[in-house]
């Protein structure tokens, strides 16, 4: 029980300390401090999860179970390299004059907070506040969005409020729903929200309530996976914000949120006596990849064409997951890890290049393999294992997941073959000719935190060919609760 | 014939003053009395939940009414006018659509919401089963007006309203969220609005006002 409160109460402190010095010279330092420490605590709670299985603690408020305990992990993981990646990154962004004391301040402060929210998300048992956690992460990145105080960067702030706003308050009617549906069989009060609960008495819930739940539920919660149609908000956010930002929304964000659909899907599978839920996410996962695919060639903004790739592989999760079974639900969290874990160190080498380059343009950035082998070479081995090459890890869920596409939905496997395809062809010609060629960039005048971006490859490399133990069993064991 | 109870007659009642604010704030373009418009619809909610508590005896209701109380009719009408004042706003130029398209649109909208609502009203055993319609429709209506408003602080205060429609179903529907829920609903609001205010002056120092047609500019080909 200690673990789970470190790992909450450490980034509160983290977010009120550094809101009250100011920004100072040790600011950073003490937000990377703070994220090691979460990440510590996150360890050995994951440790204790290992030696005595799941934890229902504090009158069943918080649940850590093999589904959220290594999303819990890798969300601390991140959140400690983004930190690491964000000290020299910030200090460039501060001397190129973007940046204020003031407004690191509230960077900082915001970034801690941010990462408590995720962390509320993922361990608490309680529907409800699953609800609230979710909302007040849009919140506290509203302001990070916005950080530069561009023109394009409030737009993007405002999309993203009011299109994640909108969408959450529909979460809330399916949550209100759900609850509804509950109450009858649990009685009122508390108990009728814990998840725990309500996935004892799932099959007896009144099956018209809970698919009218999940329909609520899926589009509120998709809105922040950036399921199409509803990923507006989310490449004009991922481009416009710091880099930082982008790396946690795209590599944590994306995933609570989908962890949160992933646990209603739970409750209204067992409820309905049909597919109704897997279809629905099959079908807006598919269409997700397809749209996101196509986007992908059209991009000329760096950041942009990432963003787009998140929403592709955030379809393809939601489409595994959609599909169901152990295999399909096994390929779906390895590559919900394996997302992650790539496509922030993507964003952390895309942050370096841009700078080098000062512009997010793709056009005009060439060759940064010649001034700056690690950036270079980072971006490269990033985009190849995002893109799915073998043998990062990329590679063995997508495999995963289209082999069994071809067995449980065959009509489905042609357009995520050509999806990916064109993924692949959009990335790669746009990456190209950005690593190596004729030069461009500059000097940066501090030294940029690589180690982050070659430890998340390392990572990834290492999944693709040999995937640890305890992780493989609750992979196993979260698929077969997911059903 | 029986007589309806006076509990059950004063909750149509509210429910049905909900309704008409609602279209009365699509139909309003005073940012300030679009304001009045939302402190009245949280008053109204407060005493629809107060009174639900009594008739119901569920004692917790009343700390939702006064939560309501205290965050939609004083605390957040405060900072709105507050803003207002600040920023200088008074008028939402004409919307994206006029106003009697928008009031057709919105009866439209009534209507399926009391489709929505049926089937699961007819599941549910609470004496405000009834009110569940109205409360999706005020949802519906309040998401319309943020559809349609180009000013920023009138898409908010739709966004406000939607969050009214949402508690009002809940209480319809369920007697209410667990107290710790609608803790953390409320707080989510108060901070979100808090943000907002900041956030509201970074876009007129930006672009010299609130109104959204500024916000134009990202689009994926340029």
């Amino acid at each position: 029980m200690i673990e789970i409160l470190l790992v909450l109460a450490l980034p509160v402190a983290g977010a009120a300390l550094l809101a009250l010095v100011g920004h100072r010279a040790y600011a950073p330092l003490v937000n990377v401090v703070t994220s090691m420490l979460t990440f510590v605590a996150s360890a050995v709670l994951t440790a204790r999860v290992i030696e005595q299985g799941p934890l229902l603690v504090m009158s069943k408020q918080f649940l850590v179970d093999p589904f959220n305990v290594f999303l819990v992990a890798l969300t601390a993981f991140v959140g400690m390299t983004t930190a690491i990646f964000s000290r020299p990154y910030m200090r460039i962004e501060e001397q190129h004059g973007r940046l204020t004391p003031a407004r690191l301040r509230l960077y900082h402060s915001m970034f801690q907070l941010f990462m408590f929210t995720m962390l509320l998300a993922l361990t608490t048992n309680n529907v409800g506040i699953l609800w609230v956690a979710m909302e007040a992460a849009t919140l506290t990145t509203v302001l990070l969005v916005s950080l530069y105080r561009t023109p394009a960067s409030l737009e993007a702030a405002w999309k993203y409020f009011i299109l994640c706003g909108v969408g959450i308050a529909q979460a809330l009617f399916g949550t209100i729903l759900l609850y509804f549906a509950a109450e009858k069989l649990l009685g009122a009060g508390g108990g009728a929200l814990l998840w725990t609960e309500l996935n004892d008495v799932r099959a007896s819930l009144e099956p018209t309530v809970v698919s009218l739940a999940f329909v609520f539920l899926l589009v509120g919660y998709g809105t922040k996976v950036g399921l199409v149609p509803l990923h507006n908000w989310l490449p004009d956010a991922h481009a416009e914000g710091p880099t930082p930002v982008s790396a946690v929304l795209s590599g944590l964000l994306l995933n609570v949120a989908l962890y949160a659909v992933v646990r209603c899907k739970v409750l209204v599978d067992g409820a309905l006596p049909d597919a109704f839920a897997k279809n629905l996410m099959v079908g807006f996962g598919l269409l997700s990849v397809v749209v996101a695919a196509l986007l992908l060639s059209r991009q000329k903004d760096i950041k942009r064409l990432f963003a787009y790739s998140s929403i592709e592989h955030m379809g393809i999760i939601t489409f595994a997951f959609g599909i169901g079974g152990p295999i399909a639900n096994f390929a779906g969290l390895l590559h919900m890890t394996v997302h992650s874990l790539t496509k922030s160190a993507i964003f952390f080498a895309v942050g370096h290049a841009a700078q080098k380059t000062g512009t997010q343009v793709m056009d005009e950035i060439r060759g940064l393999v010649t001034i700056s082998p690690m950036i270079g070479w980072g971006l490269a081995l990033g985009a190849l294992a995002i893109l799915g090459m073998p043998p990062f890890g990329v590679f063995a869920s997508e495999f995963l997941i289209l082999t069994t596409a071809m067995r449980e939905q065959p009509w489905a496997t042609p357009f995520l073959l050509a999806a990916l395809g064109l993924a692949f062809a959009a990335v790669f010609s746009k990456v190209q000719p950005m690593v190596f060629g004729e030069t461009n960039a500059m000097r940066l005048p501090v030294r940029p935190a690589m180690i982050p971006v070659f430890a998340h490859l390392a990572i990834v490399l290492m999944l693709g060919v040999w995937i640890p133990p305890f992780l493989a069993d609750w992979y196993r064991s979260a698929a077969r609760l997911i059903g | 014939m029986s007589a309806i109870p006076l509990g059950h007659q004063l909750i149509n009642l509210f429910a049905a003053v909900l309704l008409l604010l609602a279209f009365a704030m699509l139909s309003q373009r005073r940012v300030v009395s679009l304001v009045d418009l939302f402190a009245a619809q949280g008053l109204v909610l407060a005493m629809s939940t107060a009174v639900v508590a009594y008739t119901t005896n569920q004692p917790h209701l009343y700390e939702s009414a006064a939560l309501t109380l205290v965050l939609k009719v004083f605390v957040l009408p405060w900072l709105l006018y507050r803003l207002i004042r600040r920023l200088d706003v008074r008028w939402e130029f004409e919307g994206l659509i006029n106003i009697p398209t928008t009031m057709l649109i919105g009866i439209v909208l009534v209507v399926l919401s009391f489709n929505l609502a049926l089937p699961i009203s007819e599941l549910a055993s609470t004496v405000t089963r009834s009110t569940l319609g109205i409360a999706i429709a005020c949802v519906m209506l309040a998401f319309l007006m943020m559809i349609t408003r180009r000013k920023a602080l009138s898409q908010v205060i739709g966004f406000l309203a939607m969050e009214n429609g949402l508690l009002f179903a809940a209480t319809s529907a369920t007697y209410g969220m667990p107290m710790v829920v609608e803790l953390g609903i409320a707080l989510d609001v108060l901070v979100g609005m808090l943000i907002l205010g900041v956030f509201f002056f970074q876009i007129r120092e930006q672009f010299d006002s609130l109104d959204l047609k500024h916000f134009e500019q990202l689009r994926d080909d340029e």
